[in-house]
């Protein structure tokens, strides 16, 4: 197959798929052309849109492709839906964040950072699909671990958690002996 | 954890160097202007506020008091250092994260869902403590009348929903307020105000205000037909029921 031909079945696919999409599944509907193709292929397609300052561009999202407007155009095409986007209060930001720094996490650990009750605000995020329950914690009451889901990493248009801005040191900190994160650990090591 | 941050932020001081008395002052003072509105103050705040008056309490003891030190294990007043950190960080993310590239507010995909409803830009969402405190005071205007009349109308929330959603069909938004002009008693208040509510709840109307303190506004939002006709729906079963 020509490459170009690659490229068109691939902005074809793009187009039509619901999500981003992963190379694997591109593979598997264009049989007999490897990853490295497809990925490269993907690749010059995302330089192409970028370069021509399309309308689309490709973004790699949550493990996947999918194809996005550019935020410069990002009042024209609220414009057109009409609609307005959904607002994130600060509290329900601030725990998301929490969460996905710091997945998988507890309930009782998020309100330990935040010093206030996040009941609503857990309701709210597994409602809106950002968080779930990824596991239970092996303490009394076993109660649940919440992680991040994929629909987090489209909406903050991640590519993976990796991807997530990086937390700053707490340099200003005035207690050089203990870190902060070796905390609970030294404690248990004192007993 | 976030009011004493932005105590904090606000007496320009550092985490690491918080003029505890100041602060402590400050803290209590904001907590006796909640509980003066009569909004519930949490349990958490209280807990703060122990923490505070616990650090204040042991920096007034003379130092080198280490018996006491040994006691609690942990200093109160590094703890809390440590904890307010923290949280910075993450408030810090969190702001960090918001200014990425938000699907439905900066980039959108084919098919995009149907954008949800959310106050107009530059507004904000209402807190319940605004709410509630906006409700004392329509209760307060009320007239005090010693005369306990006995209402032969019976008020339902049902009907206080139909009539606000016809307000809103026809005007679109009404201010808060105004939703209590001919309001006469106290139970037709709270009638009206858990009949609001419950349309919040169904996502039938929105409730936000342009600034802090400003007027609480209320207007029509994504699913105000599909309410109207479910509050109309209940009320033609409950009247069978009644019949």
């Amino acid at each position: 197959m020509e490459r170009e031909e690659v490229k068109s079945i691939l902005e074809s696919l793009l187009l039509v798929a619901d999500g981003p999409q992963s190379v694997r599944r591109f593979s598997e509907v264009l049989d007999g052309v490897g990853d490295d193709t497809i990925e490269s292929a993907l690749r010059e397609l995302q330089s192409d849109l970028d370069m021509q300052n399309r309308g689309i561009r490709l973004a790699e999202v949550a493990g996947g492709y999918q194809l996005r407007t550019p935020k410069v155009n990002a009042d024209w095409v609220k414009k057109f839906l009409g609609g307005r986007p959904a607002r994130m209060g600060k509290a329900t930001l601030e725990t998301l964040a929490i969460i996905a720094y710091r997945q998988p996490i507890t309930r009782a650990e998020i309100e330990a950072i935040r010093g206030v009750d996040v009941d609503g605000v857990i309701a709210t995020l597994l409602e809106r699909n950002l968080i779930r329950a990824v596991a239970r914690k092996d303490v009394p009451g076993r109660p649940f671990l919440y992680g991040t889901t994929p629909e987090f990493l489209q909406l903050f248009n991640l590519q993976d958690l990796s991807h997530l801005p990086t937390l700053k040191e707490m340099e200003e900190i005035s207690l050089p002996e203990v870190p902060p994160d070796t905390v609970a650990l030294d404690h248990l090591e004192e007993n | 954890m976030d009011l004493l941050l932005h105590l904090i932020k606000k007496n320009e001081v550092s985490i690491t160097d918080i003029p505890i008395a100041t602060i402590t002052e400050q803290y209590l003072a904001t907590l006796e202007l909640m509980q003066n509105l009569s909004l519930d103050v949490a349990g958490e705040f209280l807990v703060m506020a122990a923490t505070l008056i616990h650090i204040k309490s042991r920096m007034l003891l003379p130092a080198g008091d280490n018996e006491a030190d040994e006691d609690e294990g942990v200093d109160p007043h590094e703890e809390l250092v440590r904890r307010l950190l923290e949280y910075q960080r993450y408030k810090e993310a969190a702001a960090e994260l918001e200014q990425r590239d938000l699907l439905t507010r900066d980039v959108f995909v084919r098919s995009a869902t149907p954008m949800e409803e959310a106050g107009p830009r530059g507004f904000r969402e209402v807190s319940i403590f605004e709410l509630v405190g906006a409700l004392k005071r329509v209760i307060d205007r009320l007239p005090k009348d010693a005369v306990h009349e006995v209402a032969l109308d019976k008020i339902t929330v049902r009907e206080k929903m139909t009539l606000l959603l016809e307000t809103l069909r026809g005007h679109g938004s009404v201010f808060f307020e105004s939703l209590f002009a001919e309001v006469k008693s106290r139970v037709e208040v709270v009638a009206t105000f858990l009949a609001m509510l419950e349309l919040v709840k169904v996502r039938a109307i929105r409730v936000f205000q342009e600034e802090m303190a400003g007027p609480i506004m209320i207007e029509a939002a994504a699913r105000m037909e599909e309410a109207a006709e479910q509050v109309v729906l209940d009320q033609t079963e409950e009247d069978r029921h009644g019949a």
